[in-house]
């Protein structure tokens, strides 16, 4: 049974058919948006590279249906949280830190730190290696990325 | 679906000398199978011993790199682009590479073992210095000017005296550059180099922060399908039977595909894929033949042995053993590893008009382009793989199995395919890094010198090579039958001096997984047994581990690399273990060393390491590491591949092992084969010796050869006992603890 529903994504109405309520976020915004900054990593909420924000909050969206999302529910993803010519001062960090090698993973870094610096904007290292311990990076680009997360945070 | 990343690229291929026949501005919708790759009426050469199969100038001034090795995510497309400026006199933003398309970039091996640089960037460095050559031999004819009075700068050949110069459009115009690539041509003088060897930032970042760069699982092409693979439960079991009707009520089920034990799921839309492929209800045979877990190294032992490789032989180092003042003797082990790459391996392929075009993460294409061929029944020529950069693989991962998968689905629909694997079954079926089992025996004199050592590692036969696809052994579709493990025998030698030597491959028939090359691929293994059991010789000698190697190293650059890791570490000197440990957690440091492949890069590390007495757990909070890779290209590009090699082996030595029942893999997903997560991450230290008059050597997977054994030796000397055993788990390490 189709459904339509208008998510708001990026600041913006974003109308979709869903045939699906079990549809987790993720396809949503990948498929029929065509976003790419959220990433398929394991679909069991284990690895991050899936993050987003709703409301503010990082949201693992290969495990969230999108039948679940309340009415309203603000969307922001890596596109949305900043672009080339205007990066969020997380992803300017990021890029000053040369922090990636694949940069599979590194969505799910930049939304995690970005909610993370939202509710502690000075967050000392061990509290930045706490928030990022269930995102998960195969490359071995960590050290990079807390000092990435320190630069935006003003404490490098 | 544009991809900003790309634009800049198309802006490169307008106009100009040398221009291929398509855009790649939109590559997203670009499904231009064979769309004309011609250039000025010219096909584009991709022979690797023609300047123009390597490179084209273009009207607007930029140049066009074509590589046959890909950047896997380790800054390798910048560290072309940077030799390729620098060679042909052009600033960085008017050079581009395009990567691993088998229809325009020439075949320069897979892109794997630390190569791109010290093969494929030596070729792009010669191809780009004959070409200007050629352009200052054109310049001196129309000028009328002697070639050495002349300089090539910003893109023109100008007098060095002054005066008016020709840019390098001007000087090709509507020809090519139809030459052959002089490998002896004079390239630029390393003291007037302005872009290698400098930190330039990665030309990718920016688009990977924002979330505008096309990753292989981004990428889409008109009337594309997605599907799921539904593999065995088992690895052997058959396929009996299918239940079409459990998936019946899937929107936009287009088809169940089944050819032999090959089964997957073809949908309009990617979650129906992924729902339909969990629903479906077949019946396989039941298939036992895996060994038992707890019995694998047993089983490794009384594995055939096909043949010996006798990897080195100096005096006799049985008789030496026999006459020696005391011996030592062990047994060490590495477990099975997965490359565990963090986006699932993925592919499309479309088949029209007879052509099959397959857009693949793989990291050998051409190779790539012959298997899917075979696997087809397609000639070659009819096929065209195109590179797009994927999750990191570091290795063979399941890339090129999963474009098998697209290939044959294409075939079976009709539409273009799309194949995104699932966590499980890249866990469970991309192919993996052999268990390794390695016998070692040392002889020491009285001074507690090494007179004689021998080594036996029990390792598969083969080298690098094909590694079979999926898709055609299940569909039992033409296939390669052999093992293709890399080149796993490297660094089985010693590069210590010692009198009497015999290093020993014994090479088995069989495995229990089918095998691949994992980064370091037997290299680590090697160097893990070897530094790890002359440390244990010496702490029998009761020397200092550091001074006990410079006493048989003769090879001045490691000895400077063992010497300034030591300054950087601020080693003491004295024999490990450390004396009177106390406390619950004991702290120590370890040492190890390799001359990567016995013939290139110099690396030397020092691990810090903390282990738990009541856990057994051990944590490296530092790691130091001195790298010599010869002429450095990207300094920040080397000390980024060397945190992760560092990292990631960290990881694989104290977590990972691949775990099995007697049918297949069960550890498919992050908890039940887990990585190293933020918390436990070591400290890279990194000091870096760059040698610009030398050659430039690999940079990246040297380095993870000496973290094992660093890691073993710096255990051993917080605790005095020593682990033999990767991974270095709590439950193996108390267990030592307490025999100790």
């Amino acid at each position: 049974m189709v459904q339509l529903m208008s998510l708001d994504v990026n600041g913006r109405a974003a109308p979709v058919s869903v045939d699906d309520p079990d549809t987790p976020l993720l396809y949503v915004l990948r498929d029929d948006l065509g976003l790419h900054g959220p990433r398929f990593g394991c679909g069991l909420g284990q690895c991050g590279a899936c993050t987003v924000h709703v409301d503010g909050q990082a949201v693992r969206s290969c495990i969230t249906p999108v039948s679940s999302l309340k009415a309203g529910a603000k969307i922001v993803t890596l596109e949305g949280l900043g672009s080339l010519d205007k990066p969020h001062p997380v992803q300017a960090a990021f890029i000053a830190e040369q922090a990636a090698q694949c940069g599979y993973c590194i969505n799910g870094m930049i939304m995690q730190s970005a909610a993370l610096l939202n509710e502690t904007p000075k967050p000392n290292e061990t509290a930045i290696r706490q928030a990022l311990a269930q995102n998960l990076c195969r490359c071995g680009t960590h050290q990079r990325i807390v000092r990435a997360v320190q630069r935006a945070a003003g404490t490098l | 679906m544009t991809a900003p990343a790309l634009s800049r690229r198309s802006l490169l291929l307008q106009g100009g000398a040398l221009v291929v026949g398509f855009s790649l501005s939109d590559r997203g919708a670009s499904a231009q199978t064979f769309a004309p790759v011609a250039t000025n009426g010219f096909a584009k050469p991709v022979a690797p011993d023609r300047v123009d199969s390597f490179l084209a100038l273009g009207a607007d001034g930029h140049a066009t790199i074509f590589s046959g090795k890909v950047d896997l995510g380790t800054g390798v497309e910048t560290a072309l682009t940077q030799i390729a400026a620098e060679e042909l006199d052009l600033p960085l933003d008017r050079v581009t590479v395009v990567q691993g398309d088998t229809a325009l970039t020439p075949d320069q091996g897979p892109t794997y073992g630390s190569l791109s640089i010290q093969k494929g960037g030596v070729e792009i460095r010669q191809a780009a210095a004959t070409a200007r050559a050629r352009l200052v031999q054109m310049a001196s004819e129309r000028l009328g000017v002697p070639a050495d009075e002349l300089v090539s700068e910003n893109g023109t050949v100008r007098p060095k005296a002054g005066g008016q110069g020709l840019s390098y459009a001007d000087l090709v115009k509507e020809g090519r550059l139809d030459l052959k690539v002089d490998p002896a041509v004079k390239t630029k003088d390393p003291a007037q180099f302005a872009l290698v060897g400098k930190p330039v930032a990665r030309v990718d970042i920016p688009e990977k922060m924002t979330g505008r760069f096309t990753y292989m699982q981004d990428y889409r092409v008109p009337g594309m399908v997605h599907a799921r693979v539904v593999r065995p439960p088992t690895i052997g079991a058959d396929l009996q039977g299918v239940d079409e009707a459990s998936v019946a009520d899937i929107p936009g089920l287009i088809k169940v595909v089944r050819q032999g034990n090959f089964l997957a799921i073809v949908t309009e839309k990617e979650w129906a894929a992924v729902k339909a492929a969990k629903q479906l209800r077949a019946t396989w045979s039941e298939w036992e033949g895996l060994p038992e877990q707890g019995k694998l190294w047993q089983h490794v032992r009384a594995t055939k042995v096909t043949k010996d490789d006798v990897t080195s032989s100096t005096g006799d180092a049985e008789a030496a053993l026999g006459q020696a003042a005391r011996k030592l003797e062990a047994t060490y082990d590495f477990a099975i590893h997965t490359h565990g790459s963090i986006g699932p391996s993925c592919a499309i392929a479309e088949l029209k008009d007879g052509f099959l075009t397959c857009w693949t993460a793989s990291q050998m294409t051409h190779a790539l382009r012959k298997q899917l061929a075979a696997m087809t029944g397609l000639a070659p020529e009819a096929v065209r793989c195109i590179y797009v950069e994927g999750s990191g693989c570091y290795g063979r991962n399941g890339h090129e199995d999963a474009a098998g998968d697209a290939a044959l689905l294409a075939r079976a629909v009709g539409r273009p395919v799309r194949v995104q694997w699932s966590r499980a079954d890249e866990h469970g079926w991309d192919p993996k890094g052999p268990p390794t089992l390695i016998d070692l025996k040392a002889g020491l004199d009285p001074q507690g010198n090494v007179t004689a050592w021998s080594s036996q590692f029990h390792i598969p036969e083969g080298a690098a090579g094909n590694v079979p696809l999926v898709a055609a052994s299940l569909a039992d579709l033409p296939h390669e039958t052999t093992m293709a493990p890399g080149n796993i025998i490297g660094n089985s030698a010693l590069p210590y001096a010692f009198p009497n030597v015999r290093t020993v491959c014994h090479r088995l028939a069989s495995t229990p997984f089918r095998p691949s090359w994992i980064r370091t691929p037997g290299r680590m293994q090697n160097t893990y047994a070897n530094e790890a059991f002359l440390d244990e010789c010496a702490a029998a000698a009761g020397a200092d581990p550091l001074e006990y190697r410079l006493r048989a190293l003769k090879d001045p650059r490691g000895i400077e690399v063992l010497k300034r890791v030591a300054e950087l570490a601020m080693w003491q000197a004295r024999p490990s273990p450390v004396k009177d440990a106390a406390g619950d957690v004991l702290r120590g440091r370890g040492i190890s060393y390799v001359k990567y492949e016995l013939n290139r890069t110099y690396v030397a590390g020092v691990a810090e390491v903390e282990v738990n007495r009541s856990t057994g757990q051990v944590r490296v909070p530092r790691f130091f590491v001195v790298q010599d890779c010869g002429q450095i290209i990207n300094p920040d590009g080397v000390r980024n591949q060397l945190d992760g090699n560092v990292i990631q082996t960290v990881s694989r030595v104290l977590l990972e092992e691949v775990t099995f029942d007697r049918g297949a893999v069960t550890s498919l997903d992050w908890s039940s084969y887990p990585i190293l997560t933020f918390p436990d991450v070591p400290e890279v230290v990194i000091d870096l010796i760059d040698r610009p008059t030398e050659k430039p050597w690999g940079a990246g997977e040297p380095s993870a050869a000496i973290v094992p054994a660093a890691v073993s030796n710096a255990v051993f000397d917080a605790t005095g006992v020593r682990v033999r055993s990767v991974p270095f788990t709590p439950a193996k390490v108390k267990a030592a603890l307490q025999g100790a």
